[in-house]
């Protein structure tokens, strides 16, 4: 298998090729795909009418899988070089893909069982790339495997971050790096108050109306049980029907912080957050209780949440924002449901995080960008107005009302604009918006793994730009920037940024 | 740090293989309004006019348009990407935050020698960034030189 390519293009044109065996487990597992185009071509050669073709038709659509499976083995090359992994591959579209070792993270050998049986593996090279499209070769014999594995191990100048696993024993007598008592609990489960009880018992009622003696929703069966059971509502009084009401609104009122506070139980009881040798530990859970260790070296950016009503009582909640060791790996890791701002800066302060000094000025975007959306629905309401004037013959008294109605939405948009501000300091990025779902977004600008100043059409009359940071797990962006100074401040940025390698930001802490 | 900001154009051969692509675009979307156009729903060149202008602008227009304002950079430690007709966008990559890199060639490209170079970031926004439009040879040597600055960077 090793045998030598002739120099094409490509300085170092010598490659190897993957195992042949692959081949044969490509077909079978690929079997499902090519039962449609086995259909079509019997059905497309009129074969139907003529049973003794359709083996012979079957048989061409395999020898074509084959075909083409044979043209892109051969196709295929990997190459391990000097400092990287080098897979080119492709019939018609070649690619030719440079992966260097320091950026390898880990190397897996995947093994299911008929490539098991055939004594060959699934060879994955996992990167910190942003989203999955890692490099696999697939399949290569398992000798092979293990020559590549230890390859990258052997050429890797640095050996990664030790894997983080659950369960470690935490250094004893450490305090806490935050933690929750039941009252802190129940504060929390005030402010999840929610009614998703009744989503979901709505949605069993419909899933299972057929069980129900009536239909659920129609009013009239229930004022006819009232009826049966003596009483009668046209006798019932305007006192008796206030009560009615407001009893009502306590009880969903009681019902939604009742169920707040269960979730939050649930979900948060027992809450910890350690300072371990290996990173951050959080434990928590009534029922089912979740250990995770996330390592320091991989919080990309802080994020502390708060709300119009929470933020009464100063109360945030901080999650870290992490490159993720696997795609199905979660994020943003909540590290503080409930916090004082004063308790949430000692967590961020070990992740190295520092919130902004008290005197730093954030910028606002202008008003008018916000104002986007209202400029829209505007033009719809005159298009609207306009319309029923003309087709419906209204007089403009009439239909002028429509006019009004984005006046409503200018309060969201002055408090949107109120809540939106950005900062860069000397190493860190700051982004503050929204008003409802409050974000304050902190970025260390060493993790800044790119950044882009874009314009659409109508930015560009106004000569605004938006400035897109992008982070592992996460991306900030400045809304409505002058251009110049879009490209200003990225260029002071970037010069932070581009003399640190990503091996070293992720490995050190 | 303080590269010049000698931004190069791409290769004009790529204006060309824009235009191909775009009329193989056009090719459906004439059929599809000839098609409706026999079928005579409504007066005559109600679809056939719009689609032919299109056409004729994505072909002819739109390429030379992207092309002109399509340039990049390959500083000492930065790539750096400046294009867009209607959105624009500038965009910088430091080479230190590189995960992998690809060398694509799709058939229009390799006719004319040409190849696409992306790089990809483990940022969510922009974690694949690509420049099409450069002459093979120019893709590689870009795709050796990052390499190399990844390579110096972790001794």
């Amino acid at each position: 298998m090793n045998e030598p390519l002739p120099a094409e293009d490509n300085p170092v044109a010598e490659g190897q090729r993957l195992h042949p065996l692959g081949l044969i487990v490509g077909l079978i597992t690929g079997l499902p795909q090519l039962i449609f185009p086995m259909v079509a071509a019997v059905f497309g050669t009129g074969s139907r009418d003529r049973p003794e073709l359709i083996p012979v038709v079957i048989l061409a659509v395999l020898l074509i899988s084959v075909f083409f499976r044979w043209l892109a083995w051969l196709r295929t090359h990997y190459h391990v070089g000097d400092d990287d992994i080098r897979i080119e591959r492709g019939i018609l579209n070649r690619s030719a893909r440079s992966i260097p070792y320091d950026r390898i993270q880990d190397v897996s050998v995947e093994q299911k069982l008929l490539a098991r049986l055939l004594g060959i593996g699934e060879v994955k090279f996992e990167t910190g790339g942003g989203e999955g499209e890692d490099a696999k070769l697939s399949y290569v014999s398992l000798d092979e495997a293990e020559r590549l594995r230890e390859t990258v191990r052997a050429r890797k100048a640095v050996v990664g971050t030790p894997e983080a696993s659950a369960g470690a024993v935490p250094e004893p007598d450490l305090p806490p790096v935050f933690a929750m008592d039941t009252k802190r609990l129940v504060i929390l489960g005030f402010y999840s108050f929610s009614l998703v009880i009744f989503a979901i018992l709505g949605g069993l009622a419909q899933q299972f109306d057929f069980l129900l003696p009536f239909d659920w929703w129609d009013f009239k069966n229930w004022i006819g049980i009232a009826e049966d059971n003596g009483v009668d509502i046209t006798h019932i009084d305007r006192s008796v029907q206030i009560g009615g009401a407001i009893i009502a609104l306590l009880a969903l009122t009681a019902i939604g912080f009742a169920t707040g506070i269960v979730r939050t139980f649930l979900k948060e009881y027992g809450f910890r957050l350690d300072r371990t040798a290996k990173g951050f530990r959080r434990r928590r859970g009534l029922t089912t209780l979740t250990d995770v260790v996330m390592p320091v070296a991989r919080v990309q950016a802080a994020q502390i949440e708060t709300g119009p009503i929470r933020k009464i009582n100063g109360w945030h909640a901080l999650k870290f924002v992490s490159l993720a060791q696997e795609s199905k790996d979660e994020s943003h890791h909540m590290v503080a449901p409930l916090a004082q701002m004063d308790e949430i800066a000692p967590i961020m302060a070990e992740a190295g995080i520092a919130l902004p000094s008290t005197e730093a000025q954030f910028r606002r975007a202008p008003l008018l960008w916000w104002g986007q959306g209202l400029v829209y629905l505007w033009i719809a309401m005159a298009i609207g107005t306009a319309a029923t004037i003309i087709f419906a013959d209204a007089p403009f008294s009439k239909a002028g009302w429509m006019l009004i109605i984005p006046l409503a939405f200018v309060p969201l948009v002055w408090l949107e604009w109120r809540n939106y501000g950005d900062l860069v300091d000397e190493s860190q990025i700051y982004l503050r918006e929204n008003w409802w779902n409050q974000q304050f977004s902190i970025a260390p600008q060493v993790k800044v793994q790119s950044a882009e100043v874009s314009q659409g059409p109508l930015a560009r009359l106004f000569g605004l730009a938006t400035l897109h940071f992008g982070i592992a797990g996460g991306s900030l962006r400045f809304a409505a920037l002058p251009l110049e100074d879009a490209l200003a401040v990225r260029d002071r940025i970037m010069d932070a940024v581009a003399p640190v390698d990503f091996s070293e930001i992720n490995r050190r802490g | 740090m303080d590269e010049p900001d000698q931004l190069k154009p791409l290769d004009p051969a790529y204006v060309t293989v824009m235009r191909i692509s775009a009329a193989l675009m056009a090719v459906p979307l004439l059929f599809g309004a000839i098609i409706l156009e026999t079928a005579q729903f409504t007066a005559s060149g109600l679809f056939i006019i719009p689609a032919a202008f299109l056409a004729v602008w994505a072909v002819f227009r739109v390429p030379s348009r992207r092309f002109a304002r399509w340039h990049y950079t390959l500083g000492t430690d930065r790539l750096r990407i400046v294009r867009g007709y209607l959105f624009f966008s500038d965009t910088v990559v430091p080479l230190g935050r590189i995960q992998h890199i690809d060398v694509h060639q799709g058939p229009i490209m390799r006719r004319y020698d040409l190849a696409t170079l992306t790089v990809h970031t483990a940022g969510n926004h922009n974690s694949s960034v690509s420049l099409p439009g450069l002459r093979h040879a120019d893709a590689v040597e870009m795709r050796e030189a990052i390499r190399e600055y990844i390579k110096a960077a972790q001794a």
